[in-house]
């Protein structure tokens, strides 16, 4: 056998031809989703002619020269019966393998569904109106959260809740220890550019000395707090919204609800109290590091000796602007722990909800903390802080 | 509607054919916990070969193995006469595109459509074009009952249905092997028992060897050819053969207890 007629009888063939009142079709070869097979309209597309002036009433099948066949044939079957079915002629499927007919019918078997048509695309105006809707219930979410978040922390004032301490100190662990290293390496890196910042530009009108002013006040008031905020929305926030977002996808949270426990009490609770009473500490410890490291500089740059630098800030700076960070800090921390816990009990119910809900969590808490910030430094200034 | 009578099936009896799966002296373990041991069994083409045993006696890691998610700790296991080789990547992927998996909560991609999850296997194996592809994937959701289904998310239909329309995606390559774990759990008797049929349907129709994970015995009764039953308390197979001849020689008491669904204090 050459190698022509290897290929010849391992290909799929259908032939079409008209035979009295009988649309003849005639399948053979091996049919098998690997390879090229006919389609109906191209075989068809021949004969129909043919088939329009003859007075064809039915389709005929030979599978005589059949070899192999899988779903493939079964297409160009059903291709045959849609013509069928479009041209009245009937199906006469008697001379195809037994087992044919049964999948055709199974195919068959249940109507299709017809596809709900996409409502049509709206006018520019209608979907700013729609976006602004949405944004309108979002936020009333978020009030309505708080709220509720605010009612917990009633009750656990009043002692009617139980907090679940376990969750309390994972949380407050992994914003501790679990967060030193990453909070070392961006505050040690912002106090020395600030450090940086104020030697290459206070040398120039001979004020190099008063770099620990600047040093002193950024990192204290504004740098070490919103840093240590931006680390822990990253870090903690996402943790908390993928985590809740988990549970809601395998109905922990409906199960806490069905038990009459409220997820904001035994869930929302211990993560913010975790964040609450840790973020002074850490921003505490980011000051700190943030200082040595602008210390650090101005000792290279300047030839500032340790106590020259030290007594240079302390004569500048109040301790009301290391408690204004401290506070700062906390607030931040409050506003990564709510933005975390809403996106994550909010989370759909497939998998890349629990990504939606991580990426947008993190995005909202930073956005907050930038404008709490912001606010804050408005109204210290008002305040005369 | 399920076309009736079910066709007869014709399992191969010829012992001199290869065949399909064949496992010796496999040993299942976790780390140095085994599982099972002991285990040699093959399964021949076009049979429905059921794999059964209480809850936890390692029915679902056997599958694992068998599908060649989990490397035997001992013994080998053979698809069609060849070791499978979890190494070579080449053989490796010869011997999966001849395999259907159903998963036991349909394991379907929830960021695809469903043509797109029963799509995406004849992307990733055939260099078919796209309107073929997309003529397949509409044959195989119509066979499964799921025409015009095409572009719902696995979030949006039912448990039954996305079961079924994993089931169109384990034969979206018309598979010589299917492989079911536990294909009734989580539906209600009528789905389960048309799923049962489903099954039956594809067996006798393409003539696919079915291997099912199941502790459901009416499924056992209604579809094994023959059965494997794992003992939990042995850790090995104390029982193969068809199911209805073990239920009434049961060659241990758990085998007897197992498929007369009886507790041990029981008369």
């Amino acid at each position: 056998m050459t190698t022509a007629e290897a290929t010849s009888t391992n290909a799929a063939v259908a032939g079409l031809q008209v035979e009295g009142d009988a649309l003849h079709v005639c399948v053979g070869g091996r049919w098998a989703l690997e390879q090229a097979q006919p389609r109906f309209e191209a075989v068809a597309g021949g004969t129909t002619t043919e088939i329009g002036r003859a007075s064809v009433r039915r389709m005929t099948f030979d599978a005589q020269a059949l070899d192999h066949w899988d779903s493939s044939l079964l297409i160009y079957l059903l291709q045959c019966q849609d013509y069928c079915e479009a041209h009245r002629l009937e199906f006469a499927s008697a001379g195809l393998p037994a087992q044919i007919p049964r999948l055709l019918a199974l195919a068959r078997a249940v109507p299709e569904r017809v596809q709900t048509s996409s409502p049509p695309s709206l006018p520019f105006a209608a979907r700013l109106g729609a976006a602004a809707i949405r944004l309108g219930d979002e936020v009333m979410t978020a009030v309505g959260f708080i709220g509720e978040v605010a009612l917990s922390v009633a009750r656990l004032a009043t002692r009617r809740v139980h907090l679940s301490w376990r969750d309390f100190w994972v949380v407050a662990q992994t914003n501790s220890s679990g967060a030193l290293g990453i909070v070392t390496l961006i505050a040690l890196l912002v106090g020395v550019i600030i450090a940086f910042l104020g030697v290459v530009v206070l040398r120039r009108f001979g004020a190099g000395y008063y770099v620990s002013y600047l040093v002193g006040f950024g990192v204290l008031r504004e740098m070490g707090a919103l840093m240590t905020g931006i680390i822990i929305a990253g870090r903690t926030g996402a943790a908390f919204a993928a985590e809740l977002g988990s549970m809601k996808i395998s109905e922990e949270i409906d199960a806490y609800t069905t038990l009459g426990i409220s997820p904001i009490d035994h869930l929302v609770l211990p993560r913010l109290l975790g964040l609450f009473v840790m973020m002074p500490l850490l921003i505490i410890y980011a000051d700190l590091v943030g200082i040595a490291g602008g210390m650090f500089v101005s000792a290279m740059m300047l030839d500032l000796s340790v106590k020259q630098f030290m007594n240079g800030m302390l004569a500048a700076v109040t301790m009301s602007d290391a408690l204004l960070g401290i506070v700062k800090g906390t607030i931040f921390g409050v506003i990564v722990g709510i933005a975390g816990c809403m996106k994550g009990l909010q989370a759909g119910s497939d998998a890349s909800a629990v990504g939606r809900a991580a990426t947008s969590a993190v995005v909202l808490g930073i956005t907050f903390i930038i404008a709490a910030n912001a606010l804050i430094d408005w109204l210290a200034a008002l305040l005369d802080l | 509607m399920m076309p009736s009578p079910l066709p007869s099936r014709q399992p191969s009896t010829d012992l001199l054919e290869v065949p399909v799966i064949e496992v010796r002296d496999l040993t299942m373990a976790y780390g140095d916990r085994v599982i099972m041991q002991d285990i040699s069994f093959s399964v021949q083409r076009g049979e429905v070969f059921v794999l059964m045993g209480g809850s936890g006696s390692g029915k679902s890691t056997l599958l694992k193995h068998l599908i060649g998610l989990k490397a035997p700790s001992k013994g080998t296991i053979l698809f069609e006469g060849d070791a499978f080789d979890l190494e070579d990547d080449v053989t490796r992927r010869r011997v999966l595109r001849r395999m259907g998996v159903l998963y036991q909560n349909g394991a379907l991609w929830s960021g695809l459509t469903l043509a797109e999850n029963v799509a995406l296997p004849l992307e990733e194996f055939t260099s078919l074009d796209a309107s073929t592809i997309q003529d397949i994937v509409s044959l195989k959701l119509s066979l499964v009952g799921l025409r015009g289904f095409d572009g719902f998310y696995p979030s949006e239909i039912s448990g039954g249905m996305r079961k079924r329309a994993a089931l169109a995606r384990a034969i979206a390559l018309d598979p010589d092997v299917l492989f079911f774990d536990e294909p009734s759990s989580g539906l209600d008797p009528i789905s389960a028992s048309r799923l049962d049929d489903l099954i039956l349907e594809l067996t006798a129709s393409f003539g696919t060897t079915i291997v099912v994970v199941t502790h459901d015995l009416d499924s056992i009764f209604r579809i094994a050819d023959r059965a494997l039953f794992l003992d939990i308390h042995e850790k090995t197979m104390t029982a193969l053969g068809p199911p209805a001849a073990l239920r009434d020689h049961p060659p241990s008491a758990e085998v007897h207890r197992f498929l007369t669904r009886t507790s041990e204090g029981s008369p």
